[in-house]
C-alpha cells in the first residue's frame, strides 16, 4: 500500500511536470468511471446504455475539458457490492479516474459511495433508487441525479390517497431498496389520510406472484402498490391480471422503467399510473436526444440513461468553469450552476447532493393509444421537483 | 393481518390451490429432469436454459411465423427436443465417460451461454406474451378467482405427468430404456441400440422443458434469465423426490408447489428458502430421497 502510494505520487508529479500548459488538470485528463450491471436484470435500465449515454455526453462536450481530454472507463459491478467497491477502489487508487458515473444497484452504490467519498472523488449516481445516498450515507462527494424513492412514493401515491383511495396493500421487493419505497410511501399514504391494510415481502426475483396477490384480494385494500423492480414488477402484474384483481382494485406500480413497461402485455398494464423522472417523447428537445441515443444503442432510452447523459454533461461544465478537476472545486461549481437540459428542468444540485427537478406522473398507454412499440407512457401531470422530493437534512447541508 | 381469522378458511383454500396450480408446474419441468437427471445420470445444467428457450421460441414463433400458442405446444417442443438431441450426440457423449462434474461445467457452461446471446439478442426486461383467446377467463369459486390458464395448467400437466410416467414405467420402450440405463453392455448384446435410446430420451426430457417454457410464457415474463432462476428448484425436487423415481419427482413437485405456497401466505420472507430446508432434511432422514430406491 505504502509502495503504491508513493509510485502514485511520484506518477502524478511527474504529471504535473510535465503538462504545464494544462496544470490545474491532474494527470493530464479528465477520466470518467462507469459503473453498471452489464448482464443481469438491471442491464437494459442501466447496462451498456449507461455507457453509451455517458459517451454521447463527453463527444458532444468535445472530447477534452480545458485542453485536456476526457476518457471513459466502464466496468460490470455484476449487481455485488463487493465486486462494484472492488473496482471503483482499483479506479480512484490506481487508474486516476476522477469520477465515477452510472450506478444502478443501490446496494453497490452504497459500496461504491463509501470508496469514492474516502478518495474525495466525486459519485455520479444515475439510475438508483434509495434515497440514502444524500440522506442517511450522505456526502460532500455524492451527486444524485433522476430520481429517488422518495420522489417516486410521492408523486404516485399521493394523488390517488387524495382521490379518496385510502386502504393500501404492498407487495415489496424483499430486500434494502423495496423496504425504503414501502416506507417511505407508507408515511406519504399515513400523512395524506390513508392506512395500510397489510404488505407481502417477495424475495427479490420471485416468479409466481399469485399467492400475494390473493392476500391482496382478500386484504379489502383499494389500491395495491408494486413497491418493486423491474421483472418482479412484470410478473407481479401480470399475476394481477390474471387473477383478476385488476377489475377489484387499483395497481400502482412505483417504479416503471420504460424497458419493463415495454415488456408489459399493453392489456394489462394501459391505464396504470407512476411516476418517471424523464420520458423520451416529452417535446422536441427529448426527442432528438432520444433519437439520437436510440440510433447507437437500438431501443429508446430509459430514465436513467437520460440521466446519466445531463449529469455528465454538467460534471463537464462545470469542471471548465472551474479551471480544474479537483473534485471540491467542481462540486462546489455543480452546485452553484443551474443544470439545465432536455433532461433537467427548474433544476437545482442542493448542498446534500440531490438534483431537484420537475418529475413526472404518467399513464401507461392502452394499446389503441399507441402508435408503435416506442409510446408508452402519457403525461398526466408535471410535478415541481420540491413538491417531488424531501426538504433538506441539515446534516447533510454541505457547503 | 388484523382479519386473518375472519377469512382464514377461505384464504387457506385458496392458497392451497395455488399452491397445487405451482405444484403441477414444478412436476412438469422436474418430470423432464427427472428423466435425464434421475435415469441416464446426466447432471444436466442447461434444463433450464432450455426452458427459457422453450418460452422464447413460442415468443418468436408468435411473432416472426405466425405461430399462435396452441400450435407452439408441439412445435416449439420439437424443436427445443432437437436442439437437446444434437446436444447430447456432439457435446455430452463425447465426455459420456468422463466425470459427472464435466456434464455439470459443460452443460452449465452452455446455460450460461445461451443466456448471454439472448440478453445480448433481446435485452434483460423481458418479452409479452398473452394468454391465448381461449383461456383468457376464469372462474369465479367461492373462495377465490381460478383463472381458467391456471386451470389449464393443472390438466395439462397431469395429462403430460401421467402419460409420461406410463411411458416409462408400463411400456415395452419404458423398460428398454430402464434396462439400457442399468446395464448398457447386456441390452446391448440384446441387439439394443443403447446409444440411440439414450439421445431420444435425453432430446425427450428436453423437449419436456421446452413444453414448460411454452406453458410459462403467458404467465412469467419471458427474459433469459426465467431458467436459471428455476433450475436450483426443480434439481433440489429431483433430489428430494429420489433419484431415478420418476412418480416420485411428479408428486414432489405437487408437494413442494403447496408447501411453498403456504409458506408465501404465512411466512412469505422464507418462500425461497423453504424448499431447501425440506431437502435438508429429508436428505438427513432419508439419504435416497422420500421415493429413491437407494443412495
Amino acid at each position: 500500500m505504502k509502495m503504491m502510494k508513493k509510485t502514485l505520487l511520484a506518477a502524478s508529479v511527474a504529471a504535473f511536470a510535465s503538462t504545464g500548459a494544462m496544470a490545474e488538470i491532474s494527470d493530464g485528463k479528465v477520466k470518467i468511471g462507469v459503473l453498471a450491471d452489464m448482464g443481469g436484470v438491471y442491464a437494459d435500465i442501466c447496462g451498456q446504455g449507461c455507457v453509451t449515454a455517458t459517451q454521447m455526453a463527453v463527444e458532444d462536450f468535445g472530447g477534452t475539458v480545458l485542453g485536456a481530454p476526457i476518457e471513459i472507463v466502464s466496468a460490470d459491478d455484476q449487481l455485488k457490492p463487493d465486486v462494484g467497491s472492488a473496482i471503483v477502489r482499483k479506479w480512484v487508487e490506481n487508474e486516476q479516474v476522477d469520477a465515477v458515473g452510472g450506478m444502478v444497484s443501490s446496494a453497490v452504490t452504497g459500496a461504491a459511495t463509501k470508496v469514492t467519498t474516502d478518495a474525495k472523488k466525486i459519485a455520479l449516481i444515475s439510475t438508483s433508487a434509495s434515497n440514502a445516498f444524500t440522506t442517511k450515507q450522505c456526502s460532500p462527494y455524492n451527486v444524485h441525479w433522476t430520481y429517488n424513492v422518495v420522489a417516486l412514493a410521492k408523486g404516485t401515491v399521493k394523488p390517488m390517497v387524495e382521490a379518496g383511495k385510502k386502504k393500501w396493500f404492498f407487495i415489496t421487493a424483499d430486500y434494502a431498496f423495496g423496504h425504503a419505497l414501502e416506507g417511505v410511501a407508507t408515511k406519504v399514504i399515513e400523512e395524506n389520510g390513508g392506512e395500510v391494510v397489510g404488505a407481502a415481502r417477495a424475495p427479490l426475483g420471485t416468479t409466481d406472484f399469485s399467492s400475494y396477490i390473493l392476500q391482496a384480494q382478500s386484504s379489502g385494500a383499494d389500491v395495491v402498490a408494486l413497491a418493486n423492480a423491474g421483472n418482479d414488477t412484470v410478473n407481479s402484474l401480470k399475476a394481477a391480471s390474471e387473477f383478476g384483481l385488476t377489475q377489484m382494485m387499483d395497481v400502482a406500480g412505483l417504479l416503471v422503467f420504460t424497458p419493463n413497461a415495454q415488456a408489459m402485455d399493453p392489456n394489462v398494464a394501459g391505464g396504470m399510473r407512476t411516476t418517471t423522472g424523464f420520458y423520451w417523447d416529452l417535446d422536441e428537445k427529448t426527442r432528438e436526444w432520444s433519437k439520437r441515443f436510440m440510433e447507437r444503442h437500438g431501443s429508446i432510452p430509459a430514465m436513467g440513461h437520460a440521466g446519466a447523459y445531463s449529469m455528465t454533461m454538467h460534471y463537464l461544465k462545470a469542471i471548465e468553469a472551474a479551471g480544474t478537476d479537483d473534485s471540491d472545486a467542481v462540486i462546489r461549481k455543480m452546485k452553484e450552476m443551474k443544470p439545465d437540459d432536455f433532461f433537467s428542468r427548474n433544476a437545482t444540485l442542493r448542498n446534500d447532493g440531490r438534483m431537484v427537478h420537475d418529475m413526472y406522473y404518467v399513464e401507461i398507454k392502452k394499446p389503441d393509444e399507441r402508435r408503435d412499440d416506442n409510446d408508452i407512457f402519457k403525461v398526466v401531470s408535471t410535478i415541481p421537483g420540491d413538491q417531488a422530493y424531501a426538504p433538506m437534512l441539515p446534516e447533510c447541508d454541505f457547503k | 393481518m388484523a382479519t386473518f381469522l375472519g377469512i382464514n378458511l377461505f384464504g387457506l383454500f385458496g392458497q392451497l390451490l395455488v399452491g397445487l396450480i405451482n405444484g403441477s408446474f414444478y412436476a412438469l419441468l422436474s418430470l423432464g429432469l427427472a428423466i435425464i437427471f434421475g435415469l441416464l445420470k446426466i447432471i444436466n445444467f442447461a434444463q433450464g436454459a432450455m426452458y427459457m428457450l422453450g418460452a422464447f421460441a413460442a415468443w418468436l414463433a408468435l411473432n416472426y411465423l405466425g405461430i399462435n400458442y396452441w400450435a407452439a405446444l408441439v412445435v416449439v417442443p420439437l424443436v427445443v427436443g432437437l436442439v437437446g438431441v444434437l446436444m447430447e450426440r456432439f457435446l455430452i457423449r463425447p465426455i459420456a465417460n468422463e466425470d459427472h462434474l464435466y456434464s455439470l461445467l459443460l452443460t452449465f457452461g452452455f446455460a450460461l451461454m445461451l443466456q448471454g446471446l439472448f440478453t445480448h439478442m433481446y435485452g434483460s426486461s423481458g418479452l409479452s406474451y398473452s394468454i391465448p383467446e381461449a383461456l383468457s377467463g376464469g372462474t369465479k369459486l367461492p373462495f377465490m378467482y381460478l383463472p381458467d390458464y391456471r386451470a389449464w395448467i393443472i390438466c395439462a400437466s397431469v395429462v403430460v405427468c401421467g402419460l409420461t410416467w406410463w411411458m416409462i414405467e408400463k411400456t415395452k420402450l419404458g423398460a428398454y430404456l430402464r434396462a439400457g440405463t442399468e446395464n448398457p453392455q447386456l441390452m446391448q448384446a440384446f441387439g439394443i441400440n443403447v446409444p440411440l435410446i439414450v439421445t431420444l430420451t435425453f432430446g425427450f426430457g428436453v423437449a419436456l422443458a421446452g413444453l414448460a417454457g411454452v406453458m410459462a410464457a403467458p404467465i412469467y415474463s419471458v427474459t433469459p434469465d426465467m431458467g436459471s432462476n428455476l433450475l436450483i428448484v426443480v434439481f433440489a425436487i429431483v433430489v428430494i423426490g429420489g433419484m431415478g423415481s420418476i412418480g416420485g419427482a411428479i408428486l414432489t413437485g405437487l408437494g413442494m408447489g403447496v408447501i411453498e405456497g403456504l409458506t408465501k401466505y404465512f411466512y412469505p420472507e422464507a418462500s425461497n428458502t423453504v424448499i431447501f430446508l425440506v431437502m435438508v432434511i429429508v436428505l438427513l432422514l432419508k439419504p435416497a430421497g422420500l421415493f429413491g430406491k437407494e443412495a
